[in-house]
Order: structure tokens, then C-alpha cells, then sequence
């Protein structure tokens, strides 16, 4: 048999099992908007770890933070750290959030701006730019995908037909059911890559060098620059770093995409004590960095460092382990790419179309559009994945600069009076005004700093003095009422 | 309106954000190697394992703090 085929059966019969998973999941319960969306707001500490913890594990964490240590080296330790530090910020955000979300029916991130503020516009708006930058990041697993495919067929299957099969089958669970397949399928997705992960980290340098410090000794004598930051850039110095941490790790739990999965918890209580222990997780990417820092040693040169996880792995194992590790990557590109899609459906339907075009709209309809949105929005991402040539992780932190101007509005309109509609909007509007500018103008890093966290100090200024003069009337009444 | 966390926990939490984010000119070094890794590394790693002990500290203040409050008749949200 040829190397292809083995590699590849072994990702599509780990795939063919998630999905038969997935339906299981979904086979017995009623499928409302409530379940769909928010699996009943019954979910325990272990079930909502899985499934907030899943959400992380995508294939940014798998190819881009191996991409980026490869690349640039010290640059990619500011992803340890946000991911740490954004569950310790998500202990003063998810239970008041959980608390606002359960007392007002809240389902998506949108509903939380139509709760507190009042405004069915605001919270349109809202739901329009989650969707804009969870567009970048669905395209980020879609060309994870991609490259898996390229990698474990031995460049048999081109990209483009790879990615239709693989998205073909995301859509499917997401149609069929909801939140709660995605749970499921996350057991076997995160089992598969910290075993990938750990054994991986340790094997790779072992095999090698001898070992991890025997790796880092050799890397030290031939690369040494490249194990700080700067790195191997120029412009991702210390300045970089700090307000890269800030920007993601405040903005962590402020993708449309979290929201439904916090409100999945029984109680705010589950989540924070899940906030006290999910740093752990992040222990499994220093494992990550360590395949990316072995093959700069081993297979330099790579045009595109998100391939060097995959390129070492081909080159090192039988096909039958590139397989599973495909699949592994696979999964953690399919997952979170099935919950931000159905995310930024539910986003659309219920919060811009319904309110604003078709308010007689029933939540039957609303869960069929839901399911066109799907198919509508993976086409686009599927269009820019294929024409487009950014880094993984360029793509994450330009969602991330995008969603994480909800912040002002969503967490001191969570702890704040004061706050009201217009604060709100004028804030987020010119926090994303400020993004679009630096972004489209290729000026990040600004001045040495992130653009999103530029955008992000102007957006709370504007915030905090707006909301000090003016009335916060309305805001309090529609805030504090039942809806 | 949720009520404010205590200070408290807010002290506790932000001591990982202290360490792994502000401090960083501090630590940003190759040497000496720890555990094997550079010195940037094995710190990032630590305090991923030392960070939950600081949480948990977070927690029980802050359930405390919740308790108190919901004596005094303030309930939350």
C-alpha cells in the first residue's frame, strides 16, 4: 500500500468514528433553540472543561504555535502566557456573565448587549463584527485542515478538494446536533492531541539530540537569538509582548463562541472553579514548541513554518502515525471550526436578521436560517483560506484585536452602573475603527505595541469618559428589568 | 449589576500576571538552562503549574466574600 493511503485511512476512520460520535450525541434529545445552543444550561465542572477547554485546542495551538516557534522563535511564548493568564481574567468575567446571562435567557453574546443595553441595534451590530473576526479565525482551521490534508496524502490530495471533504462533514454534526456533539467529540480530539502533544515533545528532541536539553543546548550555540524575543523578528520586542498578552488574554472570553459554551455550566460557581485549574491546560504547548525548536534544527528552511510539525513528523515516523496525528490535527481544526460556525449562525439569525427584518420570525425558522448561515459562511471561509497565504497565528491575533473591543461594553456593563448604549457604542466603534486603520494599513505592531491593544486603550478611554457624563438612565432600567 | 470581586482575590490573581507578563525584561534570557529549557521557558512553565495555587487562594476569598455579602441581604446580580 502506498504511504498516502495508509496515512490517509487513518485520519478519515479516527474522522468517520467523531462523526458517528457526534451523531450519537445528538440522537435522543429534542433539538429547541435551547439545546442546540446551550445544551439546556445543564452541563457539570467536567463537561463545561471539556468543552471550554476543547474550544482552545484548535489547530492554531497544534501547527501555528509549532508555525511560530519554528519561525520566530521567542515571540511565540506570548501564547503560554495568554492562555494561562486569560483563565484567571475568566474568573472575574464568566460567573457574573453566567449569573446576567441566566436571569435574562441569554444564549449568545448579542443577547447580553441586548440585555444590559436595550438596543436591538447595538446588539445587531455586535453580532455583525463577532461574525467579521470569527471569519479569520475559521479560515485559520480551514487552512490547518488543508495543510494536514497536503501533508498526510504525501501532496496527493490538493488543498481545495480536501478542505470541501473535511468542511462537508464539520457542517454535518453542526446541522444534526449542536453543542452537545461538539462535547463529545471533544473527549476524543483532546485525548488524541495531548497524547500527540506529550509524546511528541519528549520523542522528537529524543530522537534527535538525545534529549530536550541536549535540543536546547545546540539550538542555544546555533540560534541563539532566536530563543528570546525579539526572536527572529524585528519589531516583537518587550513592548510587543506585554500588550499582546493584555489584548488576548482580556479578549479570550470575549469570542462570540464562548459565551455559549460559559452558559452551558449548571452554576457561575462550576465556572470558577473551573477558572482556578483550566490554566493547566496550557502546559501541553511549551510540548508544542518543542517539535517547532527540533525541526528549525532538523528540516530549516521551510518556506511556511506552520508545515513544520507535519514536514518533522513525515520525515521521522511510519504513515500510519502521521495518520493519526493528521487526524488529531484534524479534529482540533473541525471542532472549534463547528463551533464558531454555529456561533456566527445563531449570531446572524437571532441577533441581526430575526430582530431587524423579520421580528414574527418562530424559533423553528430561526434554527433552519441558522443552519443556511453555516453553509453560506463555511463557502467564504473556504474561499479565503484557498486565495490567502497568512500565518496562523496573524490570523488569530487579527480576530483577536477585532473581538476583544466588546470588553468595555461586556465587563463594565457586567460591574458598572454607569455604563449605558452610548458608551458602549461609541467605544467599540472607535475600537474597531482604530483596527481596521492600523490592520489595513500594515502598521502592526504600532509603535511597538500591538494595534489591538492601541485600539483597545482608545476604546476604554472613550468608554469610561463617555459613561461618566452621561445619563445612565435607560441603561440601568432595561439593564436591571426582566426581559 | 454583579458585585465587585474583593480585593482580595483580585491581589491574588493578578500576582500570575505580574509574573508572567510585566516582569518579562526580568526573565527574557537563555541562561541559565533549567530542566533543560531555556530560562524563559522553564519560568513561563512554572508559573503555569504554580498559577492554579494562586487561583484557588482567589477562590476561597472570593466565595467568602460572596457568603458575606449574601448574609448582609446583597444578592448577586
Amino acid at each position: 500500500m502506498a504511504n498516502s493511503t495508509i496515512a490517509l485511512s487513518v485520519v478519515f476512520v479516527i474522522l468517520a468514528i467523531s462523526t458517528f460520535v457526534a451523531f450519537w450525541a445528538g440522537r435522543k434529545v429534542k433539538m429547541d433553540l435551547e439545546q442546540w445552543s446551550v445544551a439546556g444550561r445543564g452541563f457539570g465542572v467536567l463537561f463545561v472543561w471539556l468543552l471550554m477547554a476543547g474550544e482552545i485546542y484548535t489547530t492554531f495551538a497544534f501547527l501555528g504555535a509549532s508555525g511560530w516557534a519554528y519561525s520566530r522563535g521567542g515571540p511565540a511564548l506570548y501564547i503560554i502566557t495568554y492562555l494561562t493568564l486569560a483563565y484567571a481574567v475568566s474568573f472575574f468575567i464568566l460567573p457574573q456573565l453566567w449569573d446576567f446571562g441566566k436571569k435574562h435567557g441569554i444564549q449568545t453574546q448579542s443577547d447580553f448587549f441586548q440585555a444590559r443595553y436595550g438596543s436591538k441595534y447595538l446588539a445587531a451590530a455586535v453580532a455583525l463584527i463577532g461574525i467579521i473576526f470569527i471569519i479569520p479565525y475559521l479560515q485559520l482551521q480551514l487552512t490547518g485542515l488543508g495543510i494536514i490534508m497536503e501533508a498526510t496524502s504525501y501532496g496527493g490530495i490538493d488543498k481545495a478538494s480536501a478542505m470541501f471533504i473535511a468542511f462537508g462533514l464539520v457542517a454535518a454534526f453542526v446541522f444534526t446536533s449542536g453543542i452537545r456533539a461538539i462535547a463529545w467529540v471533544g473527549v476524543i480530539k483532546d485525548v488524541l492531541l495531548l497524547g500527540a502533544a506529550v509524546f511528541l515533545g519528549i520523542a522528537l528532541p529524543y530522537i534527535y539530540f538525545g534529549g530536550i536539553s541536549e535540543m536546547f543546548t545546540q539550538l542555544a550555540t546555533v540560534k541563539f537569538t532566536h530563543l528570546t524575543l525579539p526572536g527572529s523578528t524585528t519589531n516583537m520586542g518587550y513592548g510587543w509582548y506585554v500588550t499582546t498578552v493584555i489584548l488576548t488574554s482580556l479578549g479570550f472570553y470575549m469570542w462570540p463562541h464562548q459565551v455559549p459554551s460559559a452558559m452551558t455550566a449548571k452554576s457561575g460557581d462550576t465556572l470558577r472553579r473551573n477558572a482556578c485549574f483550566m490554566p493547566l491546560y496550557s502546559i501541553s504547548m511549551p510540548l508544542i514548541f518543542f517539535v517547532g525548536f527540533t525541526a528549525l534544527l532538523v528540516v530549516p528552511g521551510l518556506p511556511n513554518g506552520d508545515m513544520a510539525l507535519l514536514t518533522l513528523v513525515r520525515q521521522t515516523f511510519p504513515p500510519w502515525f502521521l495518520g493519526l496525528i493528521g487526524a488529531a490535527g484534524a479534529l482540533t481544526a473541525m471542532l472549534p471550526a463547528a463551533a464558531l460556525l454555529q456561533t456566527s449562525a445563531m449570531l446572524f439569525a437571532k441577533n441581526f436578521y430575526r430582530p431587524v427584518f423579520s421580528p414574527e420570525m418562530s424559533d423553528d425558522s430561526l434554527v433552519k436560517m441558522s443552519k443556511v448561515v453555516v453553509v453560506i459562511l463555511t463557502v467564504i471561509s473556504l474561499y479565503l483560506a484557498l486565495y490567502s497565504t497568512v500565518s496562523l497565528v496573524a490570523l488569530l491575533l487579527l480576530g483577536y484585536s477585532g473581538v476583544t473591543q466588546f470588553f468595555p461594553g461586556i465587563v463594565l456593563g457586567l460591574y458598572w452602573k454607569r455604563m449605558n448604549l452610548v458608551s458602549t457604542a461609541v467605544g467599540i466603534a472607535v475600537g474597531e475603527i482604530i483596527v481596521a486603520y492600523l490592520v489595513l494599513n500594515k502598521m502592526d505592531p504600532f509603535m511597538g505595541l500591538n494595534a489591538g491593544f492601541v485600539a483597545l486603550a482608545a476604546n476604554f478611554i472613550v468608554t469610561v469618559v463617555l459613561a461618566s457624563v452621561t445619563s445612565p438612565g435607560t441603561a440601568e432600567a432595561k439593564g436591571s428589568g426582566s426581559q | 449589576m454583579a458585585n465587585l470581586p474583593s480585593l482580595g482575590a483580585v491581589c491574588w490573581a493578578s500576582v500570575p500576571f505580574i509574573a508572567m507578563c510585566f516582569t518579562v525584561p526580568l526573565w527574557d534570557r537563555v541562561y541559565p538552562l533549567v530542566c533543560g529549557m531555556p530560562f524563559n521557558m522553564f519560568w513561563l512553565v512554572s508559573w503555569i503549574l504554580i498559577t492554579p495555587l494562586f487561583m484557588w487562594q482567589a477562590y476561597r476569598i472570593e466565595t467568602a466574600h460572596i457568603k458575606a455579602q449574601e448574609k448582609e441581604g446583597k444578592p448577586n446580580g
